[in-house]
């Protein structure tokens, strides 16, 4: 009688632990984009935004520097 | 104009800043994230969509801090800090307020998927009527501002404002939305810092994330500062 409670108990144990692992495996990621590195694209595309707006910051603060000289 | 080398002028900061983005951009799209349902990949916005408001937050803290500078010297270089940092706070707040919108459509409001919220439980949201508030008290700082024609008079008058304003930001941003029902994460504790609701493979990038935009929004701010002085000098001439 025990055992079988044991058993059960056991099995019903390990239902769940399967049921809450089917629940993580359904979480749908961009697994395919890293498979076939499609995902470095959209990494180089942001990085080029970023650096050119950078560029922009960093030439207006040049330019803002030689102002401030020739009032200086 | 004596402080000619104080740390607007300095580069080691605005380095630090661009390395720290261009981290944030490669290590937030390629690291591992925690597999969530509903969110998913989109996990990623909080490299940006919530180092919007860290931003704002701490950019309006610079403003309100000049503004009592201000108050107490009477210099009106103060006043020209504190509305440029005004305005980028602004403008920080405006881009973290739109990409959240964009970033709810897909997961609290999915048209497709009929088991999220409808709109009409969006609209009611706390978080976004609290941030709309304190967004709508810094656009009325900029708008008193400019109405007033006297130098003197405006700086004071739009510095007592920006303390008031900033003392509103605090209660809508942050006690509003957790006294009531929100779908906004974070309500139990401060979000993205509390160690409870941030995964640590998450925070590597978050911090960095922060202080990135963080410097970047005080790089831009201290361009637009120093061309206002160069204004106020040519108009003194």
């Amino acid at each position: 009688m025990s055992i079988i409670k044991k058993i059960t108990m056991m099995l019903a144990i390990m239902m769940i632990s399967i049921v809450t692992f089917a629940q993580d495996k359904k979480v749908e990621m961009a697994d395919k984009m890293r498979d076939n590195g499609r995902i470095y694209v959209v990494v180089a595309v942001v990085l080029t935004i970023l650096i050119g707006l950078i560029l922009y910051v960093v030439r207006l603060d040049k330019k803002m520097s030689r102002l401030e000289k020739e009032n200086s | 104009m004596t402080d000619t080398k104080n740390y607007m002028y300095k580069s080691w900061w605005k380095i630090a800043s661009v390395i720290l983005l261009i981290y944030t951009f490669i290590a937030g799209f390629l690291l591992k994230v925690p597999e969530l349902p509903a969110l998913q990949e989109t996990i990623r916005n909080l490299y940006f969509h919530v180092c919007m408001w860290f931003a704002m937050m701490i950019l309006f803290t610079v403003s309100v801090v000049n503004s009592i500078k201000y108050l107490r010297t009477f210099n009106l270089k103060y006043d020209i800090y504190a509305r440029q940092y005004a305005v980028v706070g602004i403008v920080m707040g405006v881009l973290g307020y739109s990409t959240g919108a964009i970033w709810m459509t897909y997961t609290w409001a999915d048209p497709n998927n009929p088991a999220f919220q409808s709109f009409g439980a969006l609209a009611r949201e706390p978080k976004l009527i609290g941030a709309a508030i304190a967004l709508l008290i810094y656009f009325a700082y900029l708008v008193l501002r400019d109405s007033v024609n006297d130098m003197d008079k405006r700086a004071r008058i739009s510095s007592v404002y920006n303390i008031f304003a900033y003392a509103m930001l605090f209660p809508s941003i942050w006690i509003l939305p957790r006294v009531m029902d929100s779908l906004h994460p974070g309500r139990e504790g401060n979000p993205a810092l509390n160690t409870s609701d941030i995964d640590s493979s998450m925070r590597i990038v978050f911090y960095p994330a922060v202080i990135g935009w963080t410097l970047l929004g005080v790089w831009i701010t201290t361009l637009k500062i120093r061309l206002n002085l160069l204004k106020e000098k040519k108009m003194m001439q």
